[in-house]
């Protein structure tokens, strides 16, 4: 099985961790992730007013990229997925905005392309039985926080890739994988995103409570599926730490570098060294 | 050949504006069969009437025709002057010639209302030649009602009913009656104990010798019509003799097994033989057969042992009854919206998110704290407590359109039975509006918020989660635009009302309509709300809608004044406006059977001297045919008829057009 693949500009250059981590996982499960043969930076925000047009058009570029290709394409990057899925649903709904971004950036679209994310490949194309099955090295019980964020979720009803107010897709793989799943309050709170340039403030507070609330609920790790949330996340932590006193410091990761490490990967091709708090001695002190 | 008399109305200007009554009344002298004809200013005037009835007797009129307002308005006054002249009611039509006609002409020149108004009222005389005297049809009544619900509303209906002398039976599907009432700790704006006010009206129900009741039932079918009900009800096994039990409770002190309790809403267990709360009306507990052990393996059995009178019956199974009744009033009352919806408040899995229900119960002295207001999680008395409203009401999008009525104003007692009980406590209200449109109510509301010290702010709340033990809401308050956050000790949701899980089944056994939230539909929502379009069958309470106690026990006596108008006559005298059959030419294809929205239509088999069957036909129960014709369109071989509006009357005011 081939799909498709949509990297974006970060999962190129500082995620490339996430990337490679996601197509070794892919290739152990039996199917391949085609990066498209032309793509372009997707936008990284939906534009905020319905005729703002000009903001689809680079998405629309990498939607049209994908079409010719097959007939779904997939992501990583929670911000990449959002954006791509909402234009896509733009572009299909209406044919008046479809024609206009389509003749202005001079390519064939019509929307009948399906924007799914890696972890929904993963659920509903591979299946989490199979991923079971192919793990080979159990994560020993590892306390893992899945941290959602927003893009994934909201909005509801044009993104979500689970129930927004209560999604268990990650930590249905993570269980999959042996870890143990926990449970937060904040796992669908935003960390700050874009606010890290100009508001970092703000970033070290939203972000300050993710870790605040799953480490008091027993996290040893935070797995992630966006570089946004994870740079943010890792940056808040000495914050978090000046704050609360006990506070313990637990590694950021993506969920495709635990998905690699079950999977027999090596720690190289998962990319742990790039994560800023490594998480390889808790992997060793789990007996993984 | 016929003497017809025509009375032209200029109903004031409404008419006579567009209309030139006048020159109408001149040009129906001329149609054959017209012996009298005039204008008049008010027909439906004493004086009017007057002259209706004179010229009946003068002009020895045969039949009548009054051009005038919609029949709606006074097709039966008419009908009323012309009986009481000697004709028959039934030779007596109207012809609109206003909402039909005035009132959408413009033309002060009357030129185009005055033609048409001529079309309008010949197509009437020529339909009237051949009405033919109908008489009113009389079908007997059984004076006994059921009342199906034993909440307030539907025991206030069976308390009018037998005081009015007549016999009602009284279905209700929990062990005891009561409904949500007795799970209440106090009642605005009075503040009068719910539990003190209804178990008076519950006991009188119980003793009242016209009442019976049927607990832990069902009403499993209803057939029949108005007058002429048979109801079918499931009596679920008790497993308790009714005749034998005392009352004594022994069984329940000994039952060995606990289950959680549905009356406590899940904030307490109770054992598995039970009765709901300790005023249950009958006072004999029931066995929750799928948890008991003795029931489901054998084991166990030991409140038969400690039973004096030996009134345990394991053996005992659903029994069902069959009662013939002359009326029905549905009261099965209303459910909250379930917390588990709510995904940002926490999916029902925190222990102290509540809904108002529950509250309820910690305030009330009967209940799972004995009414001091606990913490579920920990027990421990909350320091402060955040009350949201519009928990899924107002909502199109997640809940349900509608205000659920009564949250505003429980919501503000919920704040003052806490600061009452916890002097130091802190109530917090989120609301988008007040809502208090009923006696006393906004005075109410404002003691909640100027001398009970609860702080209202106006804003929704976007999240709540649990944090270090304690409840964090986060919300806004946009009369000062800022965010807040709240740490506290329990949340209390005001969810919306909603109609019961099953209330669409129930419905559908007794033919009635609802609505597209499952809300029983009235009649009229403002003229005849506790009638159904289904003759016989009355609504009361909130199954009807969001109301409060006072409203609910209002649409139960009004319902119960139906009935007992109902009853006020051995036989009920209805319109006879009904289809009939042409047996000889029937072929029983059952078409209009099918089609009659009423069920009124039955088969019929025809036997010979010998008791054979020698063929079907159609038959129209005239007790529930409400005269809507579309029998008569379905019908393959037109051999189906409505009276007043036959073919032949139809064609015939078609070829005077």
């Amino acid at each position: 099985m081939k799909i498709p693949y949509y990297p974006g500009c970060t999962l190129n250059t500082v995620a490339k961790g996430f990337d490679v981590s996601a197509r070794e996982s892919a290739r152990a499960l039996g199917f391949e992730m085609e990066e498209l043969g032309q793509w372009n930076c997707c936008g990284a925000s939906f534009p905020l007013s319905p005729d703002n047009l000009m903001g689809l058009t680079a998405p629309a570029k990498v939607l049209a990229s994908a079409a010719r290709m097959g007939d779904a394409v997939t992501t990583l990057c929670s911000v990449c997925y959002n954006v791509l899925k909402r234009t896509n649903k733009a572009l299909r709904d209406d044919g008046e905005k479809r024609s206009v971004v389509t003749g202005f950036i001079e390519e064939e679209y019509d929307g009948s392309t399906e924007v799914i994310h890696f972890l929904e490949v993963l659920r509903d194309r591979v299946g989490f039985d199979r991923v079971r099955e192919s793990v080979k090295r159990p994560l020993g019980g590892i306390r893992a926080a899945a941290y959602y964020g927003c893009m994934l979720l909201r909005p509801a009803g044009e993104v979500g890739i689970d129930r927004h107010e209560g999604p268990t897709i990650m930590e249905d793989l993570l269980s999959v994988l042996g870890c143990e799943p926990v449970d937060f309050p904040n796992k669908i709170e935003c960390c700050g995103a874009h606010l890290a340039m100009t508001r970092t403030d703000v970033v070290e507070r939203l972000s300050g409570n993710v870790l605040e609330s799953a480490v008091d609920r027993g996290a040893e790790v935070v797995v992630t599926s966006c570089p946004l949330c994870q740079y943010n996340l890792e940056k808040s932590q000495a914050k978090v730490a000046e704050r609360r006193a006990g506070y313990r410091h637990v590694p950021v990761v993506y969920f495709t570098q635990l998905l690699g490490i079950a999977l027999g990967q090596s720690d190289e091709m998962a990319g742990l060294a790039e994560n800023r708090w490594d998480v390889r001695p808790l992997l060793e002190e789990k007996g993984v | 050949m016929a003497r017809i008399g025509v009375f032209i109305c200029q109903c004031g200007n409404n008419i006579e504006s567009t209309v030139d009554t006048k020159s109408v009344s001149e040009e129906m002298e001329k149609v054959p069969g017209v012996v009298f004809s005039c204008n008049y200013k008010f027909m439906c005037s004493s004086p009017g009437q007057e002259m209706l009835k004179e010229a009946i007797k003068k002009h020895k009129l045969d039949g009548v025709v009054v051009s005038a307002c919609s029949p709606h308005m006074h097709e039966k006054t008419f009908r009323k002057a012309c009986e009481s002249a000697g004709l028959n009611p039934y030779r007596c039509e109207i012809a609109n010639i206003r909402e039909q006609c005035s009132w959408v002409h413009h033309d002060k020149t009357k030129k185009t209302g005055t033609v048409k108004s001529n079309d309008l009222t010949r197509m009437t005389i020529e339909r009237l030649k051949r009405n033919r005297p109908l008489k009113k049809i009389n079908i007997p009544v059984n004076k006994r009602a059921l009342v199906i619900g034993g909440g307030i509303a539907g025991i206030q209906a069976a308390l009018d009913i037998a005081e009015g002398g007549r016999e009602v039976i009284l279905v209700e599907k929990e062990p005891s009656i009561g409904g949500n009432m007795a799970r209440l700790s106090e009642t605005f704006p009075t503040m009068d104990c719910s539990q003190c006010i209804l178990t008076p009206k519950m006991v009188e129900a119980e003793l009242h010798e016209r009442i019976k009741i049927y607990t832990y039932s069902e009403v499993e079918g209803l057939d029949g019509y108005i007058g002429n009900f048979t109801v079918r009800i499931r009596k679920k096994a008790k497993y308790v003799d009714e005749e034998l039990c005392t009352g004594c409770g022994e069984c329940i002190e000994k039952c060995p097994f606990k289950a959680s309790s549905e009356f406590e809403l899940g904030l307490n267990k109770r054992k598995v033989i039970y009765t709901p709360f300790p005023q249950a009306v009958p006072n004999i507990p029931v066995i929750d057969a799928p948890n008991c052990t003795m029931i489901q393996k054998g084991k166990c059995g030991v409140c038969a042992k400690v039973c004096g009178p030996k009134a345990i019956d394991f053996e005992q199974t659903d029994e069902i009854v069959e009662e013939k009744v002359g009326a029905v009033v549905v009261a099965t009352g209303y459910e909250l919206m379930p917390n588990e919806r709510f995904g940002e408040y926490g999916y029902g899995r925190i222990k102290d998110v509540i809904n108002g229900l529950q509250f309820e119960r910690l305030a009330s002295s009967s209940g799972p704290t004995g009414g001091e207001i606990r913490r579920p999680s920990d027990g421990k008395v909350p320091e402060s407590v955040v009350f949201i409203q519009c928990v899924g009401s107002r909502d199109e999008a997640k809940g349900v359109s509608y205000c659920s009525k009564i949250c505003c104003m429980y919501t503000a007692k919920h704040t003052m039975l806490y600061k009452h009980k916890v002097h130091e406590g802190q109530a917090y209200v989120f609301y988008m509006d007040i809502r208090a449109g009923g006696k006393r109510y906004e005075e109410f509301t404002r003691r909640a918020i100027e001398d009970e010290g609860a702080v209202y702010l106006r804003g929704r709340v976007s999240r709540v989660y649990e944090r270090g033990g304690k409840v964090v809401v986060q919300g806004a308050d946009t009369l000062s635009a800022s965010q807040v956050e709240i740490e506290a000790d329990m949340v209390v949701l005001a969810t919306a009302i909603v109609s019961r899980t099953g209330a669409d089944t129930l419905a559908q056994r007794l033919g009635i309509g609802y609505d597209r939230y499952r809300f029983y539909n009235e009649y009229h929502p403002k003229l005849r709300p506790v009638e159904t379009v289904n003759a016989g069958i009355y609504l009361a309470g909130a199954c009807v809608g969001p109301m409060d106690i006072p409203e609910s026990v209002s649409m139960g006596s009004a319902a119960a004044s139906k009935v007992l108008a109902l009853f006020s006559a051995d036989e009920m005298a209805r319109e006879p406006i009904v289809a009939g059959v042409d047996k000889t030419r029937c072929n029983a294809c059952w078409d209009c059977l099918v089609a009659c929205p009423y069920s009124a239509i039955e088969k019929e088999e025809v036997k010979n001297r010998q008791g054979e069957t020698v063929r079907w036909n159609a038959r129209v129960n005239e007790g529930v045919c409400q005269g809507c014709g579309v029998c008569v369109a379905a019908c393959r071989s037109k051999v189906i008829d409505l009276a007043g509006y036959t073919d032949e009357q139809v064609y015939a005011a078609i070829s005077a057009f």
